[in-house]
Order: C-alpha cells, then structure tokens, then sequence
C-alpha cells in the first residue's frame, strides 16, 4: 500500500494488557519477611532472600500458589500438570539479585477468559496466561527525575512481594473496553479475598496498541494473527490504575493515528505514561525477549498443583451473585449491581436481607449507606468495625422505631460525622417511638387540661402557647425538646 | 559451534546488558574469551539428554511470618547507605 492510500484509510485500534496484580499474603513469596508494609521503614522487611545475599535459598509460599490457582478458576484458565519458575536476568539496582524470579514457559494459569459489561453489552476478553513472580524493589532517585537525578536509593521491603501478571489476548478495540476489564478484574480479584485495591501499586498496566486497517477486521471483530504481527506497535508503562489506563490508551490511539494521517509510520518502541502532563513519551528502548536470558530457576522444583483447581473453593463470583440478587431478592438491576460490586458489601446486605424486607434494606445499603459514604470518600471497609451499629439503624427503621428521614438526616449522618452509636443519637434527639408517642401524649393533655389557654391561643394571644410548652415540658420532666413541642402543639391545636 | 560464534559487537551487547563498560582492549580480549567459553559448551552437547530429576515437586512453605532482619544488618554489607537506605549511582 503506498503512504498515501495508508493515510486514507481508516483505522481499528487493537489493545492488549500485562496487568501486574499484588497478592494479598501474609509473608512475601520466597521468604517469610512481612509484606506488611504501610508505614514501615526503609530496609525493615528484608532478609538474605530477598536481598539476594549469596546462598540464600528462596522456598516458595503456598498461599501465593493457591491465590493464583483460584485466579485461574475465576477466569477459567487451565492450570497445567506441571509448572515452574525462570530466571528472568537484567541488571537495575531494583532487583538485588540481578535477576527476577518469574515464570516463562509453563505459567500457572493458561487460556482463560473474563467476561464483563461496556456500555450495557456482554464482552469477553481472552487470558493468554497468568503467572506469579516476585516484585522488585522500589527506587528514588534524588535530587531531579530519572534522568537528571545525582544519586538512587533503593528500599527492599517491596523486593519479594508476590504478584500476578495477568497477560490479555489483544482483544480490546478501545481504551474504554480497557477500563470496564480493568474494574471487573479489581472486582473479581477482591471477591477472591486476594487483592486490596487501596494498597498502593496494588496494579499496574502495561498495554501495548496498534493500528490495524479496518478492512482486516474480521466480521465477529477477530483479526488475523499475522495482520496482528505485521503492525507495529507501542507498549505504554507505568499505567497504575482503571483511570489511568482509560486516558493513557485514549491518548496513544490519536497520537498513532495522527502519525498516520500524517504520512509517517508509527514506530516499535517502549512509551512512558506521564499522568501528570497527561501524554505518552518515547523511553530509550529497554531490552528484547531474548536478551532477558530466561533460564529455569534450580533452586525452586517444579510445581504439580492442577487438582488444587478442584480442591480449592472459590467464592460465588460478583456477575453470579448480581444475578441472584435479582432473581433471589427481587432487586431491580442496578441496585443488585451496587450492592455486588464488592464482597464485603453484598455479604453485609445478606446478612441483613435475612433478617429485615430485603427491599427495605437494599435502600438502606445501597442508597442511604453507600450515598452516605461516598459523599464522605468513605468506602465499606472504613466502617468494618461498625457494621452491627449500621445494622442496629436498619432495624431501628424497620421496627418504625425511628422515621425514614430520621434515621437518614440525624442517626447516620451523626454516626460517620461523630462517630456516635445510633441507639444515643435517638434517645439525644428524642427520636425514638416510645419518645415521640410519650410527648404526643403529653401535649394531647396538655390541651385537655388547659382549655383556656387554648382559647386565649386561638385568639390570637402570643404568650398562650409559650405557657402550653411550659405545661408539656414538665409533664416529659424537662427532656422533649421545647421547638418539637411548640411544633407539635401548633399542628394539634390547628386540627 | 561455529567459528562466528562470538563477534565483538555481541560482546559489547552482553557487557551494555549487564551494565558494564569496556574499552576496547577489553573488547577485544572477551571476544577471545567469549569464544574460549562456549567452545567448552560443545563438549556439554556430547552428553545425552536427561530430564532433570523430578523427585522434588511442590515443596513450599506456609505463609507465616518469620522475622525479618533489622535495618543495620541489612544496610551492613551495602558499599554506601544515606538514612537507611541502600545508595548508589544515578540509574535510568
């Protein structure tokens, strides 16, 4: 095709992901050092394994083997009779033992798929593999950027945490697909009990885009393998969240295309995510496949855990439950979708559910908890420790203790506000059943007892009504609050 | 193996790989070497194939922490460290 027939044409976007995904375990994956890191100091978490000292043995941590065996479940993947570990070699100070134990010819997972939703339609993205690694360890560089920096200091403590790198088929045709896959994993993998979302570098992406000419789209949207490894193509780093990946992709799709309008190739090579001036920019171009000198690691055997895949329980995944919801409960779809996008909640609204009018309580947790929360940037797992105190509101409405709007603008707001437990809010507030039927009785006797202050008030005497409050506050020994008396003996004398 | 086996360019590759500068002197003495190295390789190629030995699978550890070293022990052996951290030159 000549330039300028390539410039006319138009152009499908194919994207495909390595999302690196940390796996929540209690120790690192090669030696028992905690990968309890918030807060921790420098080179606190660190031992002769994943330093790298000399003869050091690593030994592979079996809840790493079985999250990623149940990775391979959820997404349907195929877990070989026997897999093993490589070295992968390259020299950079993040790595203390100049080279990274990975996985290369038999990963742990194999061929699995992801459904999900993008602008209400069904999509499924195939897994070429997944397999564990161990994460390397983190630099700063002082005094400039990378480039201009005087000197490195490096950290350990992340050096040896597991992770997963989840390898996408190129099956994406959009930036937007991207991130629907990106949250359905998050979603997914939170539901497996494996990953915090709110650990810092918790994910990270890598993508790799290129431009195929329309024409070589196929009808079903597959295009052809070797049309595939014709076109040349960018792999953007440092992507680190669904958002991110969003606008980093979007922009790499115009940038290529531009190059092509304009009449000029796009060129093979390694792009930087730069978030903050929100473009991708040229790296120097980093090593190929083979210069990696993938070799088996001998000091780990090989791992034979294909009946894992049965015998390893996964929990009931959030599309499924979502589903059941509706069926089950009878929610309307999208508050079976809130209520399932994470674990803790819909384990929380079942809980309830089992006790309360499901309907009732999907508007408690979906609407008023979740809307409450969220106006605050909270999320469930800030208030894990207070979920009976949530529960204890719910049932304080369903009984009809306490009012809708009551519970909503005055118990739950104080509760996240001032951390107060409900059952003190309304006896502060007077809000309780008893509380309001006691002053409803006591203003009702107040006027049967009063008959001419009543009538001094309707005829228009002002200081009527202040003697009628003073009457129902001493009938309530002082506790009602004298504005809801006022209130309520206006409403019952204007009857 | 044949004689081409190591070409001084490939050489300067391997040394840029491992982040190792060589003057050309140097260059020219490793290509020598280099080849001296994988000649010895053509005599691994005369021993049959096995495949390693498969007793050992699965041997793994249970996720239980152990302690970890303490920042000095580990800074110890480090050629240079600035407020607890392992310091070296400018990478990119």
């Amino acid at each position: 095709m000549t330039a300028q027939a390539a410039q006319e044409r138009e152009h499908a976007v194919v994207i495909g992901l390595e999302v690196h995904v940390q796996l929540e375990t209690d120790t690192k994956i090669f030696c028992g050092c905690s990968t309890d890191l918030e807060d921790a100091e420098s080179n606190t978490h660190t031992c002769p394994v994943c330093l790298g000292l000399p003869g050091a043995l690593p030994v592979l941590n079996e809840a790493a083997v079985e999250a990623a065996v149940r990775v391979g479940k959820a997404i349907d993947a195929s877990i070989p009779e026997q897999t093993r570990f490589h070295r992968k070699n390259y020299y950079y100070p993040d790595l203390p033992k100049n080279f990274q134990i990975s996985q290369y010819d038999a990963p742990i997972c194999q061929d699995g798929e992801l459904e999900f939703t993008v602008e209400g339609e069904r999509r499924s993205v195939g897994i070429e593999r997944a397999h564990l690694e161990e994460d390397p360890g983190s630099l700063t560089h002082q005094g400039g950027n990378i480039d201009t920096a005087d000197y490195t200091l490096v950290n350990y403590n992340r050096a040896g945490v597991p992770l997963m790198e989840v390898v996408t088929e190129p099956d994406f045709r959009d930036a937007t697909e991207v991130r629907a896959f990106l949250a359905k994993l998050e979603e997914v993998l939170e539901y497996l009990g494996i990953f915090d979302a709110t650990r810092d570098g918790s994910l990270r992406i890598d993508a790799n885009l290129s431009l195929v000419d329309v024409e070589e789209v196929d009808e079903d949207g597959t295009i052809d393998d070797d049309v595939l490894a014709e076109a040349n193509r960018t792999e953007v780093k440092n992507i680190s969240s669904h958002k991110g990946a969003e606008k980093a992709l979007a922009y790499e799709a115009q940038r290529q295309k531009n190059a092509v309008k304009r009449g000029r190739e796009v060129e093979q090579e390694t792009r930087h995510w730069d978030e903050s001036r929100g473009i991708t920019v040229s790296m120097r171009s980093k090593e190929e496949e083979k210069d990696y000198r993938y070799f088996r690691e001998a000091d780990l055997p090989p791992l034979e855990v294909s009946h894992w895949k049965e015998e390893l329980s996964i929990p009931e995944l959030p599309d499924a439950r979502r589903e059941r919801f509706g069926e089950e409960y009878g929610l309307n779809e999208e508050a079976a979708s809130k209520l399932t996008t994470t674990k803790q909640v819909a384990d929380f609204y079942e809980d309830l559910a089992a006790t309360f009018d499901p309907d009732l309580v999907a508007t408690w947790v979906a609407d008023e908890l979740l809307g409450e929360l969220n106006y605050r940037d909270m999320a469930i797992t800030d208030v894990e420790g207070r979920l009976d105190e949530i529960e204890r509101l719910v049932e304080l409405v369903a009984t009809e203790e306490i009012t809708a709007k009551n519970a909503r603008e005055t118990v739950l707001r104080g509760m996240l506000d001032d951390g107060d437990d409900p059952d003190a809010i309304v006896d502060r507030e007077g809000l309780g059943k008893t509380q309001r039927d006691e002053l409803q009785g006591a203003v009702e006797e107040a006027i049967e007892e009063n008959p001419d202050a009543v009538s001094d008030y309707h005829d228009g005497e002002g200081g009527a009504i202040n003697f009628l409050v003073g009457q129902v506050m001493q009938k309530t020994g002082g506790s009602a609050d004298p504005g809801d008396v006022n209130e309520l003996l206006r409403a019952e004398l204007e009857e | 193996m044949s004689e081409s086996a190591v070409d001084p360019d490939e050489v300067e590759h391997i040394a840029d790989l491992a982040r190792v500068n060589l003057d050309p002197e140097e260059r020219e003495r490793f290509t020598e070497q280099f080849a001296d190295i994988l000649s010895y390789f053509e005599t691994l190629d005369e021993v049959p194939e096995v495949e390693p030995d498969a007793e050992l699978t699965n041997v793994m550890r249970p996720d239980e922490v152990t302690e970890s070293l303490d920042r000095e022990q580990a800074l110890e052996n480090a050629p240079d460290s600035e407020d607890g951290f392992f310091k070296g030159p400018n990478v990119s």
